[in-house]
């Protein structure tokens, strides 16, 4: 893994286990370190122990093994009210009694801090969230776009170093969601605080992050920056998760020159660059991306494998082309092609010949 | 047919006949008529079929709620029996001067002989004495006593003395033809009134007055008038004669005979009371409520030892409130526990929540009759720890500790029930927020837990407060003397006393003392913030 080391590390989970029943493990031996000022998002299906992780960083949970460090020093046995971690809940948890000024000033209050100065704080912080006006209502009657915002300055006034989001745009529309991505992107970056962040929304893991931890089942699949996750998915279930993705399966007939032939179950041979393959007659699933296959044999290697394929569905989608191709036996082959003035639009029907560079085709395991 | 195309042509109704808004400042539906006419027209119907489907429920309520609380409000003022049975003795009294020590001259007792002798004859003389005996204990013997002789009082020798003179005055008929004289009616008027009273009377009970025995009274209120006006020149000539006769007959004192009978009559105290309590309504009830009554210069309060219902309403609101407040301190943790446990195990606790409900009430309070008394089991359990001593046994019972005790357990599920639903809407993350913003477990649960767990402690509050206030059956065996409530008063005038007026008024003014309060919460925590279930 392109982990930072130890040393820096800010916040550290050390072979975390957690189990709620004590039968099953929820998160099975995570290995996690991020730096001061990162913005790492947790990715993964429903289910498949993110809240649980940072719970567990929050103090809610326990972990069932291993040590969770901030700062270098082991926090188990810290009470969750003395972490000084923000948090930011899915549903706002914004406490429906008090005005959003006193939501805002009460993590001052418990501080023990001045009237003048908490006031300060207060304003300083809805101003940063652009909500400067509302402070005398109540969270009911914000939008929900709006209680975000608020829930957000919630966690950033007492100025915690650290601040975990579960899933905070889960319940916005789009267009609201996309604007409050780049803000808290820009809140985050302009703190320089280190912000854990979950969700289930891939676009939303890409485009926020520094890196991208991918969970599945408990476990960390992949921790990457977002365009490496994205061009070099380490296993096919990332390959699956992130972006769209045609696979392929078949058996390695050879690896030669960092090259894998890879025999397709449904006939053809292709050209691929091995990731998780060693040895010829393993298994394999090939990953490839839409838009990285080549239907102009001109631009292809002379040398280079071809697939055969048969054009079923053109779908114009105004910036970019979608078409949908017979591969191979299968018929979910998709291709992208950007809406150029010499692009060719496939007539369906049509019988074309597909390939790509060895390097844009991963074969992962099976 | 208008109803029929109404919906269908709605919007474009509203569309065409925009410009005719302009100009007559009324829509039209599209058969003319205007559109909010229609509207009014299509939602009847509805309207019609929901108070239908209430009204079984309102008739209810009507007949056996409503009703009865405005009787008894009226009974709480209502006094009419005393002017309908005295008002000759009332018309007289009016010129009594109440202040003096000096009972009332013999107009005053002519007049209470005839209300007194019709009234037992009616037999409802016991009755009047009842209700002034509210007032003045005495005067219930008063009345009955002296109503059983007044038949025997020397009166006789008016009528005895008419009949000698002519026979006719034995003929019922006589009054009846002479009262039909609207000269003579106004002549004699007690004589007048006392005949229309009492032919009012037979006539009630079936009676012909033509033909029905004539009372002496009737005689003696003719004489007294005869002897007091002069006769019209149009009188027949029997009336005329005895009007002669009337100048040389000697009255008999009246005075002599109602002192004969019971000497309390000469009381200036008794007559003061029935010249108070004259008029149709009466705030006397609601004086007496308050440990107050009418004396002679308007309302005063009662002697010392007379008092009570102060201090019993008093003591219901301190103890209502005790019992409300031990409520919310048994009853908040076990809500808050139910609350945060998984729904199945929340469900199996419940219903050791709701156990006390399914015992009759009267078996529960008699359980505790035995664990608190002296040698009960929760004075046994104390002497064994050793921590009261075998003779200094506490008295858990039979007073205000008692009733306390029994009622707080009553009445629990009333509190817990809407503090759990109530909780249960409170999501524990709002816990885990406040924590994270740094909280410790005590201020996240004050700050941020407890006001909004406010509403279900503001519905149970009212719920047992309202429901303790009017408690009567667990005070009653419980409470011995200095344990028990307003409302055990107002049950003891009902079943006991029969003093009806007393008990609607105290009951009256018990109503008003929630509702007081109830107007006062929501002045104070708001009504709309009293939440019953989530
Ligand atoms: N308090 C809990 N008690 C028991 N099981 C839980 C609890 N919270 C979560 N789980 C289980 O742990 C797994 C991971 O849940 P969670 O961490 O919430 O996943 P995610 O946030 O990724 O959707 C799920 O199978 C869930 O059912
Ligand atoms: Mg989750």
């Amino acid at each position: 893994m392109a982990d930072s080391h130890a040393e820096d590390a800010f916040v550290e989970f050390d072979r975390v286990q957690k189990s709620y029943d004590g039968e099953n493990l929820v998160v099975k031996d995570l290995n996690l370190s991020l730096p001061k000022g990162e913005f790492l998002t947790m990715l993964g299906p429903s289910g498949s122990g993110k809240t649980t992780c940072l719970m567990m960083l929050a103090g809610f949970e326990t972990a069932t093994h291993g040590d969770i460090r901030l700062d270098g020093q082991p926090i188990n046995n810290i009470p969750p009210h003395k972490r000084g971690i923000g948090m930011v809940f899915q549903n706002y948890a914004l406490f429906p009694h008090m005005t959003i000024a006193e939501n805002l000033s009460f993590p001052l209050e418990v501080r023990k801090m001045g009237k003048a100065q908490r006031e300060a704080k207060v304003k300083h912080v809805l101003e940063m969230v652009q909500m400067g006006e509302f402070g005398g209502r109540r969270p009911s009657q914000l939008s929900g776009g709006q209680q975000q915002r608020v829930a957000l300055a919630r966690a950033l006034v007492f100025e915690a170093e650290l601040v975990l989001m579960d899933e905070p745009l889960g319940a916005l529309d789009k267009q609201l969601r996309e604007t409050m991505q780049f803000e808290i992107k820009r809140i985050a970056d302009n703190l320089g605080i280190t912000v854990v962040y979950v969700t289930h929304d891939q676009t939303e893991a890409l485009t926020m992050s520094d890196r991208v931890a991918v969970f599945e089942d408990g476990r960390i699949q992949q921790l990457a920056p977002p365009d490496q996750l994205y061009e070099s998915p380490e296993n096919s279930f990332v390959a699956q998760f992130i972006g769209e993705n045609n696979t392929l399966e078949g058996t390695v007939k050879e690896i030669k020159n960092g090259i894998a032939l890879v025999q397709l179950d449904g006939g053809g041979l292709i050209d691929c660059k091995p990731v998780n393959v060693t040895k010829a007659g393993e298994r394999t699933r090939v990953s490839i991306r839409p838009e990285r296959v080549e239907f102009d044999k001109t631009r292809l290697h002379a040398d280079a494998h071809t697939l055969k394929a048969e054009v079923l569905e053109f779908i114009y989608m105004g910036d970019i082309f979608r078409t949908r191709l017979r591969v191979a036996g299968k018929e979910d082959f998709i291709i992208k092609s950007r809406n150029a003035p010499d692009q060719v639009r496939l007539e369906p029907g049509s019988e074309i010949e597909i390939g790509w560079l060895a390097e844009d085709c991963r074969a992962l395991d099976a | 047919m208008a109803r029929f195309t109404f919906p269908l042509t709605y919007p474009r109704t509203v569309m065409t006949s925009a410009p005719d808004t302009a100009l007559s400042g009324k829509v039209l539906a599209a058969d003319g008529t205007p559109l909010k006419r229609s509207l009014n027209r299509a939602l009847r119907r509805q309207k019609l079929r929901a108070l239908a489907l209430i009204a079984p429920l309102l008739i209810f309520v009507l007949v056996t709620f409503i009703a009865p609380i405005g009787d008894m409000l009226f009974r709480s003022v209502e006094n009419q029996i005393v002017p309908d049975n005295l008002p000759e003795t009332i018309m007289r009294l009016e010129s009594w001067d109440a202040n003096g020590n000096e009972m009332p001259g013999e107009d005053v007792f002519e007049g209470m002989y005839v209300d007194l002798a019709l009234a037992a004859e009616k037999k409802v003389h016991t009755r009047v004495g009842s209700r002034l005996n509210y007032e003045e204990s005495g005067m219930s013997s008063l009345f009955r006593k002296t109503g059983r002789k007044v038949s025997r009082f020397e009166t006789d020798a008016y009528e005895d003395a008419l009949r000698a003179l002519d026979p006719i005055w034995k003929e019922p008929a006589t009054f009846a033809d002479l009262f039909q004289n609207a000269e003579v009616a106004a002549a004699l008027p007690f004589a007048a009134r006392t005949w229309k009273r009492w032919s009012t009377f037979v006539t009630e009970e079936g009676d012909d007055p033509r033909t029905q025995k004539l009372e002496p009274y009737l005689s003696a209120a003719l004489y007294y008038d005869l002897r007091d006006n002069d006769v019209p020149a149009s009188a027949p000539a029997h009336l005329k004669a005895a009007d002669a006769l009337a100048a040389e007959i000697t009255p008999v004192a009246l005075i002599p005979e109602f002192l004969d009978a019971e000497e309390d009559w000469a009381d200036a105290g008794n007559w003061r009371v029935i010249q108070t309590y004259a008029g149709n309504y009466t705030n006397g009830y609601f004086l007496n409520s308050i440990d107050m009554m009418k004396g002679v210069d308007g309302a005063e309060m009662r002697p010392e030892n007379e008092r009570l219902y102060i201090t019993l309403f008093v003591r219901t609101m301190i103890m209502s409130l005790v019992i409300t407040g031990s409520c919310i301190l048994l009853g908040y943790p076990v809500a808050w526990i139910l609350a945060n446990l998984p729904a199945r195990t929340a469900n199996m606790l419940m219903i050791l929540v709701l156990l006390p409900f399914w015992t009759s009430l009267l078996v529960r309070t008699s359980a505790w009759k035995i664990m608190l008394q002296q040698q009960g089991v929760v004075n046994d359990t104390l002497v064994w720890l050793g921590i009261v001593a075998n003779d200094g046994r506490l008295a858990l019972i039979n007073n205000q500790t008692g009733t306390i005790i029994a009622m707080t357990h009553i009445l629990l599920p009333f509190m817990i029930l809407p503090l759990y639903s109530v909780m249960q809407t409170i999501s524990p993350t709002y816990l885990r927020a406040a924590k994270s913003l740094g909280a410790n477990n005590w201020t996240a649960f004050w700050r941020v837990y407890f006001p909004q767990s406010v509403p279900g402690i503001g519905a149970g509050s009212i719920l047992v407060f309202i429901l303790s206030i009017g408690y009567y059956i667990t005070p009653e065996l419980v409470g011995g003397t200095k344990g028990v409530f307003i409302s055990n008063r107002i049950a003891f005038h009902i079943s006991s006393s029969l003093n009806w007026g007393l008990a609607a008024a105290l009951g009256a003014i018990l109503l008003a003392v929630v509702l007081l309060l109830y107007w006062a919460y929501d002045k104070v925590v708001g009504i709309d913030n009293v939440k019953l279930g989530g």
